[in-house]
């Protein structure tokens, strides 16, 4: 069940000028493997590629988009390692998006790493197998005597050591190890991985280099701004261009009719200048009529009051049911009723949307800080109407992603004013355009039901969540799937489901459903808990601890990629476990207005338990003391010091959205306009993060997202025990936390 | 309107109009790009810089109103980026996507510069005016008490080198 069933990989070797080597590692796809994501390019895909000089200099290809998950230090650290490199002679080179050469140039999902992880090192160790043959050429000895270190093959036999640069042009004759068989290092002999290595852009990054693509500059390049209707859908009807085109500075000013069948190409009206404030000043003179359509019906008091609607109707749908919950619940000795909500968020990355492109002779070439080069070319290509092979796109960092930028709107834009201007144009969003122009995070609805027997065991269960979508489907990001704990875990349970149309649109934003499910599912048990009169640590185990029911069998044909990670209860056990050990969970009696919360989440293939403790003063005032997070990725942490880091700030994320982050909809425009509205986490209210990792026996996995969940609800389920209080709803801004 | 600004010890003159906010002026003006824009109402602190010392938001600073006031962006922070919090910013590993962090760090050279020795409670009332989105604030913290050490490792190695 790995890679090698689904595909072929093979590496390439080649002479370079002036002696030298590169290698170039192949994926090819079996005729018999079945893909999510059709490549458009035939023949064998490029997968990664090291280039030997003979001053033993190693670069290598970061191919995939980097967000600021790391994997522009992460991918080349795997290759690195197997080589048995020094990290210093390393250089890094970030390539274009090219679907002919590389494959899954795209990040989300926290997926780079159980994508990357066996592939990576296949092709460093198969270098490193290359150079060593090469030596024992040279010197004419077995490769048995040789071993290597830091960039060099060694004869500890007679004392001589040559570098990999002076046996490039040799390595480029020896035929290339089979990648599947190619022996790996054991983890005890790692040099790189484990070790905490710096990002690799972090010296452009300090001294303001133009990394980002608001940076971009082409020549002739004029500045672009582009106001939508803000409802969702509607279209322009009219406007004053005329008036426009005459203020200074404008080159151009003209409507775009839109599509209508993606939501990622919004009608609006454009405005070209020489530069974006006087694009900025002419758009504060526009004004546009517009047919708002059907979305200016909605809104969120609206949605309120029809998911109360729904809680009194039977649910449209069922997600899971084992057994018979409504029979269990009638003869459950203790039944907990609650209701949960959350609010719709928006990912407020911090660089603004943006792109750059130049339409010439038929042809597109655009940059473009996107997650998802490959799904914004196929958009581009489709709005515009023109070839696949005729758009070139070159990818540069992100300030931030967060699943925002899986979503490829502003390239079509950019690409579409790009044209009719007929100049190279930077679109350049405004704050305002950014907030009210997302996929936004759905907000959710719960009614729980649980049903204890007279020991407090958690027998029965039920959830009637309140979503959106259509009669067939959960809009995007809004669903619930079969395997949302406890399912598996209590005999009799019935995870049940109602829609309500959305004209607004939704997607994924970092640890996508996850990120709510938690909060209402988690705090929900930790009143059970309560109710049941347990230590709600305790309680958790003990759910954990139960024979669950059999898990989703795998579907029959199988992705490209490893083998799925199951909900394991024993690893989440082991990271309960650890979180109480470090947080001294139960050791000391805290004061009235102090208490600790627990919660755990399975996502992204990884498995969390956070620990916070909070005090509140009597008036309700909220601190945080202190989260503890133990988290299981896996047998290897592979860059320590980014690990840190990205778990730190998703605990914080997740902090940041509960506080105070809510957008609401009026007329079915969003509320919220910029940050003065949409309160960040900021320095002052950030609280020490205790990290820890327990590894375990399993294949490394990611790390971009699952450390968010369970931040939430551990803070939520400390409220409670700090106060009584139990915080159903979110933001917490929306609640009075005082007591007596 | 023809404006002559002193960026980064130079004289340079740019074409705008008068409510131009200094942002514009430094980044499509004079191709400095390293201070971001964010937000326009000085809410994330993306575009901040220094003018004579002081932590200024360029978004909504208009270039009339700067006058013959000196202003400092990252490009003109140090000479070849060897400023002690650029080095700490490097040796903690403090970014993540990166791109609030010219405004952090700017931000940050304004406290030091008055502030040689913060405590926590300092860098959290410099600091509040800028928004990490990947919220390496921990990690910010620590740098700037990091830069601290390296500025007096730096000051005390001059002086110990004599003449």
């Amino acid at each position: 069940m790995s890679t090698e069933l689904s595909r072929r990989t093979f590496l390439r070797a080649s002479a370079i000028a002036g002696g030298g080597v590169l290698l170039s590692s192949f994926w090819e796809p079996l005729e018999a493997a079945t893909k999510a994501r059709p490549r458009t390019g035939t023949g064998p895909v490029l997968n990664a590629f090291i280039r030997i000089q003979p001053d033993g200099i190693v670069t290598i290809a970061a191919k995939n988009p980097e967000i600021g998950q790391g994997v522009k230090t992460m991918l080349p650290m795997l290759i690195a390692d197997e080589l048995d490199v020094d990290w210093k002679q390393v250089r890094i080179e970030q390539v274009g998006f090219d679907p002919k050469r590389y494959e899954n140039q795209w990040a989300g999902g926290s997926q780079a790493v159980p994508n990357n992880w066996l592939p990576m090192r296949q092709v460093g160790a198969a270098g490193r197998a290359m150079l060593v043959a090469a030596a024992a050429k040279t010197w004419k000895v077995p490769e048995s005597e040789l071993s290597t270190s830091k960039g060099k093959v060694l004869h500890k036999k007679s004392s001589r050591s040559i570098s990999y640069g002076q046996l490039g042009a040799t390595a480029a004759t020896v035929p290339p190890p089979d990648l599947a068989t190619v022996k790996l290092k054991d983890p005890s002999e790692f040099t790189i991985i484990g070790t905490p290595i710096p990002g690799v852009d972090n010296r452009s990054i300090v001294t303001g280099k133009p990394l980002f693509g608001i940076d971009v500059t082409v020549p002739g390049m004029k500045h672009a701004t582009y106001l939508k209707c803000p409802v969702y859908g509607g279209k322009v009807k009219s406007a004053n261009l005329e008036q426009i085109r005459k203020m200074p500075g404008v080159r151009k000013a003209f409507v775009v009719e839109g599509s209508s069948t993606s939501n990622e190409f919004g009608s609006g009206v454009a405005i070209v200048a020489d530069d974006f404030w006087h694009a900025l000043i002419a758009r504060k003179a526009l004004e546009v009529s517009w047919d708002e359509g059907e979305t200016a019906k909605q809104g969120t008091a609206a949605f309120d009051v029809r998911a109360a609607a729904l809680f009194k109707e039977p649910p449209q749908r069922s997600v899971r049911k084992d057994g018979d919950a409504k029979a269990a619940l009638a003869k459950a000795a203790k039944v907990v009723t609650a209701e949960y909500s959350y609010p719709f968020l928006s990912h407020a990355q911090l660089e603004p949307q943006n792109c750059t492109a130049q339409f010439a002779d038929g042809k597109l070439t655009v940059w473009a800080p996107t997650q998802t080069p490959e799904d914004g070319r196929e958009l581009v290509a489709k709005v515009m109407g023109i070839k696949e092979d005729d758009i070139t796109i070159h990818l540069t960092r992100s300030g931030g992603g967060f699943g925002r930028r899986l979503k490829n709107d502003y390239m079509a834009e950019a690409a579409w004013i790009a044209r009719e201007a007929g100049v190279p144009v930077k679109l350049l969003w405004t704050r305002e355009d950014d907030f009210a122009h997302d996929f936004y995070r759905p907000g959710g609805y719960h009614t729980f039901t649980a049903g204890l027997d007279a020991s407090g065991k958690l027998t029965s269960f039920r959830d009637h969540f309140v979503s959106f979508g259509t009669e067939k489907d959960f809009a995007p990001s809004a669903a619930m799937s079969d395997q949302e704990f406890p399912a598996r875990f209590v005999p009799d349970l019935a995870l049940e489901a109602s829609v309500m149309p959305l004209g607004v649109p939704t997607g994924a934003l970092r640890a996508p459903r996850s990120n709510a499910l938690c909060f209402a599912f988690q705090s929900f048990l930790d009143e059970v808990a309560h109710a049941a009169g347990k230590d709600p640590l305790a309680f958790r185990r003990e759910l954990l601890s139960v024979t669950p029911l059999p898990g989703p069998t795998p579907p029959a044909s199988r992705t490209p990629g490893p083998p799925r990670t199951p909900f394991d209860a024993a690893r989440m056990m082991g990271v309960l476990d650890l979180a109480a050990e470090k947080s001294g969970w139960g050791k000391q009696k805290l004061p009235r207005g102090t208490g600790m919360g627990v919660a755990f989440y399975f996502s992204h293939r990884g498995h969390f338990a956070e620990i916070a403790q909070v005090t509140v003063s009597k008036k309700g005032e909220l601190k945080i003391d202190k989260v503890w997070v133990a988290g299981d990725i896996g047998s290897v942490i592979i860059n320590p010091s980014n690990a840190e880091n990205q778990a730190q700030g998703a605990v914080l994320d997740g902090i940041s959205e509960a506080l105070g982050q809510e957008m609401t909809f009026e007329k079915g425009r969003a509320v919220q306009a910029n940050f003065n509205a949409y309160p960040m986490l900021r320095i002052n209210q950030s609280i020490p993060v205790e990290v820890h990792f327990r590894k375990t026996d399993f294949p490394p996995t990611g790390l971009g997202e699952p450390a968010l969940p369970p931040a939430i609800p551990a803070v939520t389920n400390a409220i409670f025990a700090a106060t009584g209080k139990r915080v159903r709803s979110l933001p917490l801004s929306k609640h009075d936390l005082s007591w007596t | 309107m023809k404006y002559k600004l002193k960026v980064n010890g130079q004289t340079r003159t740019v074409e705008a109009p008068e409510d131009m906010p200094l942002l514009w002026a430094l980044r499509d003006g004079l191709d400095l790009k390293g201070t971001k824009f964010g937000c326009g109402i000085a809410q994330c602190g993306a575009c901040t810089v220094l003018i004579d010392g002081e932590a200024r938001r360029s978004c909504t600073t208009p270039v009339s109103a700067v006058g013959q006031a000196s202003i400092t962006t990252i490009e003109g922070l140090s000479k070849d980026g060897n400023h002690p919090l650029q080095r700490a910013w490097e040796e903690i590993d403090v970014p993540q996507c990166g791109y609030c962090q010219v405004g952090q760090i700017m931000s940050a050279a304004a406290l030091l510069a008055k502030t040689p020795n913060p405590t926590d409670d300092d860098i959290d009332k410099a600091m509040a005016g800028n928004i990490c989105r990947c919220a390496t604030y921990l990690r910010i913290r620590r740098a700037i008490h990091r830069a601290t050490e390296l500025g007096k490792a730096t000051a005390s190695a001059a002086t110990g080198s004599g003449k």
